[in-house]
């Protein structure tokens, strides 16, 4: 399992939260602790004025990678629910390639 | 899992209490649901869902959730329920209703619904198997999307919204299709929720594929930090912007000449003494009404449109855009008049970017800037928000910015705003007067329904009774006493009513209040009579809001908890016996009749989508002749063409054209207020996790956002003294609440935003606390009754307040 890993194209997270909740109805994770992904929000703020509104999508050691619903051809529930589609699911290189063509976009191997 | 069912459906309101329309996959296992998934084969949501729709599983088996019929026993909001069959509610409401029936008449009872929930078509049912006229949507001049309807039909006779692909089923990948170069976002935090008929994801689907963004908005929100422009506006100002536009695409003939002179009245004459429409009837006795007049510059003399036949008389005419001239009228005396075009532009004349700079904070080189991005992107579309509504001048602002699609030739083509009707005109949501009843209502009750004698919009355009005015006349008797409320999965106490103390008041007064909820909100808490009703996995439904056509489909069962149509259907019949469906499902074969489908083919289906060439679907209708009922090409406003000098507006009395008013309460209409409370106070923004004044019980959506948060900028917190994570109180001259500051650089710093629909489940429920709300209610800030001529628009976003630090925590 350890040669694949989830893609998330940072840029388009609108911190739904859906990923969180899909994650916790998966595998039935109370609220008030974190399950296999937590979204961050952010509001950069950089000298001159300037500011970003940036959400992150941070996956953590509870993340299995839905190892039971891959088994069964099934993406992860958080990639299958994202709102904004921007999270992917695949072998490492071929996701380390296509990230090669984008910025603003992280690789996780939990 | 062997024995786990699937079972496909879509959403609608109860639940995740949004417009819906996603593909769901209901896992049940021994009748009880195990988990939620998206249907990754359904084309509207394709796979995805939202945190309040994968939170299913919490919210249908909630401790809370109210099971049974709930009798009241103690005093109204004391909080003693006795529980009752369904037999015995429905015989109590049978026998209180039927009393205020006998001794005021079925108009005196109010039948409350909220914003756009599977109950529009159903309530009504109920209202007029009654008798009463008065089915009323509880907000404040109803300022959630009917007054951009209303803009629209007036406009195009019909309504648009953003293509996104919707109506075709291959969706992007269409051919027919194209991805749009821009769309503006005006004045939405679309991506939290899913607002009329759209799937605000959508928008981010076409980012990746190359649209540009324009946003409006007070706030940096995040898709003004993705958008190529940024307007940071000044609340209660659209207007003014879409106005300033016009001023730039109109002089810098940024327009789509030919559409416009085509498919518009542009052309067509106006008497300058009266500012109204030359009609052949003002040329000679025998002349038409119906029929409008244009300068031909072919025979330099005048020309005849005729609707119907959707031609010139002479039909070689080539009428003038501009001009003045002089026409001789049938007395033999002579009237200036000038063309539409002329008009129009002489009024957006009036909106220099300068001018428009001053009253909308945006700079008039950005003004200028933004205009020709939006003109020259081909195509270009405009998704547009709740701050459209909520100004009294809703209407024009609508009006507006309709016009910009139009005069930019943005209209039912690939990528632009599209015409969006429903799907094989099954009418399951009715939107407007006509169709909208599946009992129909004599001319003479329909006359009594409240407001339609004040304001002849709310008469004219779609059958509700006027929200602000029948609060009213709970307390005046006048013309006649109300003394019953049905509320049905609404909440006018925590979140749709403005001013809930008088809300509160009012039900108080009512001799019989019946509320119907899923589960005790501070309004039921004052009801005589609480129903259990239905999450959209307990209950069989039909949805064609936009598109596709589709049925919902009974997944499991929460004992004892009805669907609102049953419970509506099962009433009704109380006070109908000759209702023709014997079960709800016969009801639905009737209204699918226009499709050809019967319930169980829709379901065996799941959905359909009006293939190309049928009038419900797009593209370039008004071509083809497949608008209009008598299949002539146009629209299906009174002239036949888009109408930018407004013929109904005329009818009405009102300014025919576009144009901004100052919202009431601002820096320029109310200085003196704004020297005491000298902050913009702005609501309403929607959280992914919250619906209104929904879901704050439901454990996994709760722990985003735990406490009602007010956004102030970093500089104004400072100089109040007040902390991230503050308590601090709101407050204006109608009232207060407590909120928690969120220090932001995203917001402007002469703005707040404060949450709305704000109530804590876990606290007291009985009076006087009713679960809290009033400590928190950002409602207590704004007024009802402050609505335009229209009867629509309220100034739900563009209050003022000050903010101070609140040492007692609430």
């Amino acid at each position: 399992m350890s040669e694949y890993g989830i893609l998330v194209d940072y840029e388009y997270c609108t911190a739904c939260h859906a990923c969180e909740v899909a994650c916790k109805q998966e595998y039935k994770r109370p609220a008030g602790k974190h399950a296999g992904v937590k979204v961050i929000e952010e509001v950069h703020q950089f000298p001159g004025g300037g500011m970003d509104v940036v959400n992150y999508p941070l996956f953590t050691k509870g993340c299995n990678m839905c190892r039971p619903r891959t088994k069964k051809g099934l993406m992860p529930s958080c990639v299958q629910h994202c709102m904004a589609a921007c999270l992917e699911f695949g072998r490492l290189e071929e996701l380390a390639k296509k990230m090669g063509q984008k910025k603003r976009i992280s690789l996780w191997r939990p | 899992m062997q024995d786990t069912q699937i079972i496909k459906t879509t959403t609608w309101s109860p639940g995740p209490g949004c417009h819906g329309n996603c593909g769901v996959l209901a896992h049940v296992k021994d009748g009880r649901l195990v988990k939620v998934e998206g249907d990754p084969e359904h084309p509207w949501s394709q796979g995805r869902l939202c945190p309040r729709v994968l939170s299913m599983t919490q919210y249908a088996y909630h401790p809370d959730r109210l099971t049974k019929p709930l009798k009241r026993v103690g005093e109204r909001g004391e909080g003693r329920w006795e529980e009752i069959s369904w037999e015995e509610a429905f015989d109590l409401l049978e026998q209180k209703l039927g009393r205020i029936k006998e001794e005021y008449g079925p108009e005196s009872v109010l039948f409350i619904q909220g914003t756009g929930r599977d109950i529009g078509g159903w309530i009504r049912l109920l209202a007029h198997s009654y008798g009463s006229p008065n089915v009323v949507y509880g907000l404040s001049g109803v300022a959630c999307y009917t007054p951009r309807l209303m803009s629209m039909w007036l406009t195009q006779g019909d309504f648009c919204v953003q293509d996104a692909a919707q109506w075709l089923p291959e969706r992007y990948e269409h051919p027919s299709y194209e991805v749009p170069e821009c769309i503006i976002v005006w004045g939405q935090t679309i991506q939290a929720t899913c607002p009329d008929g759209f799937f605000a994801h959508w928008i981010v689907d076409l980012m990746k594929k190359g649209t540009q963004i324009m946003v409006i908005d007070p706030r940096y929100s995040w898709f003004a930090a993705r958008s190529k422009h940024w307007l940071q506006i000044r609340p209660g100002t659209d207007g003014a912007l879409a106005m300033g536009f016009l001023n730039v695409i109109l002089n810098e003939e940024l327009y789509d000449t030919e559409f416009v002179e085509k498919w518009t009245n542009a052309p067509f004459l106006v008497r300058s003494d009266r500012n109204e429409l030359l009609r052949e009837s003002d040329l000679k006795s025998e002349g038409d009404s119906a029929k409008l007049v244009a300068w031909d510059s072919y025979t330099q003399d005048l020309c005849i449109w005729d609707p119907d036949r959707a031609q010139y008389a002479p039909s070689t005419a080539k009428p003038e855009l501009e001009g003045r001239f002089e026409v001789t009228l049938k007395e033999g005396s002579s009237v200036q008049c000038h063309t539409v075009w002329s008009a129009l532009k002489q009024r957006a004349g009036e909106y220099t970017p300068d001018r428009v700079s001053e009253t909308t904070w945006i700079p008039p080189e950005k003004i200028k800037e933004c205009a020709r991005f939006y003109a020259k992107s081909k195509p270009a579309g405009i998704h547009w928000g709740l701050p459209i509504d909520t100004v009294p001048g809703t209407t024009y602002v609508g009006q507006a910015i309709s016009h910009l699609w139009c005069v930019t030739g943005n209209l039912d083509v690939p990528g632009s705003n599209v015409i969006a009707r429903y799907p094989f005109d099954v009418i399951t949501y009715p939107y407007y007067s006509k169709g909208s009843g599946l009992v129909s209502l004599s001319a003479e009750q329909q006359q009594k329904r409240i407001g339609t004698w004040k304001y002849k919009a709310m008469r004219d355009f779609r059958d509700w009774g006027h929200p602000d005015t029948a609060l009213e006349q709970i307390f005046t008797e006048d013309p006649y006493p109300i003394k019953g409320a049905w509320i049905q999965t609404s909440n006018p106490i925590a979140g749709l009513g403005m001013d809930p103390k008088k809300w509160h008041e009012a039900l108080k007064k009512l001799d019989f209040v019946a509320v119907t909820d899923l589960f005790l909100t501070p309004t039921a808490m004052i009801a005589d009579l609480v129903l259990p009703a239905a999450t959209f996995l307990e209950k069989d439904s039909l949805k064609g809001w936009w598109v596709p056509l589709q049925s919902i489909n009974k997944a499991i069962s929460v004992p004892e908890c009805k669907s609102d149509i049953e419970i509506n259907l099962e009433l009704a019949k109380r006070f109908r016996p000759d209702l023709p469906w014997s079960n709800v499902q016969e009801m639905f074969d009737d209204l699918l009749k226009p499709s050809g489908l019967t319930y169980q083919e829709l379901r065996d289906k799941e959905w359909v989508m009006p293939p190309a060439g049928h009038p419900t679907a797009p593209y370039r209708r008004y071509e083809q002749g497949l608008l209009r009922q008598n299949q002539k090409p146009g629209f299906t406003t009174p002239s036949g063409k888009i109408e930018l000098h407004s013929s109904w507006l005329e009818y009405w009395g009102l300014d025919p054209m576009p144009h901004h008013e100052e919202p009431p309460y601002s820096p320029v209409s109310t200085p003196e207020l704004y020297d005491q409370y000298p902050l913009i106070l702005t609501t309403g923004r929607r959280r992914s996790v919250y619906f209104h004044a929904e879901h704050r019980m439901i454990p996994w959506l709760r722990e985003q956002e735990p406490d009602p948060l007010v956004e102030i900028h970093p500089d104004t917190a400072e100089s109040l003294g007040i902390k991230e994570g503050d308590w601090v109180v709101i407050e204006n001259w109608l009232g207060r609440c407590k909120q928690k500051a969120r220090l932001t650089p995203v917001i402007h710093s002469d703005v707040v935003m404060a949450a709305h629909g704000w109530w804590f489940p876990e606290k007291a429920g009985e009076e006087p606390s009713l679960f809290g709300v009033w400590d928190v209610n950002i409602n207590q800030l704004i007024p009802m009754g402050c609505n335009g001529q229209t009867g629509h628009g309220s100034p739900l976003k563009n209050m003022l307040c000050k903010i101070y630090k609140e040492t007692d925590h609430v």
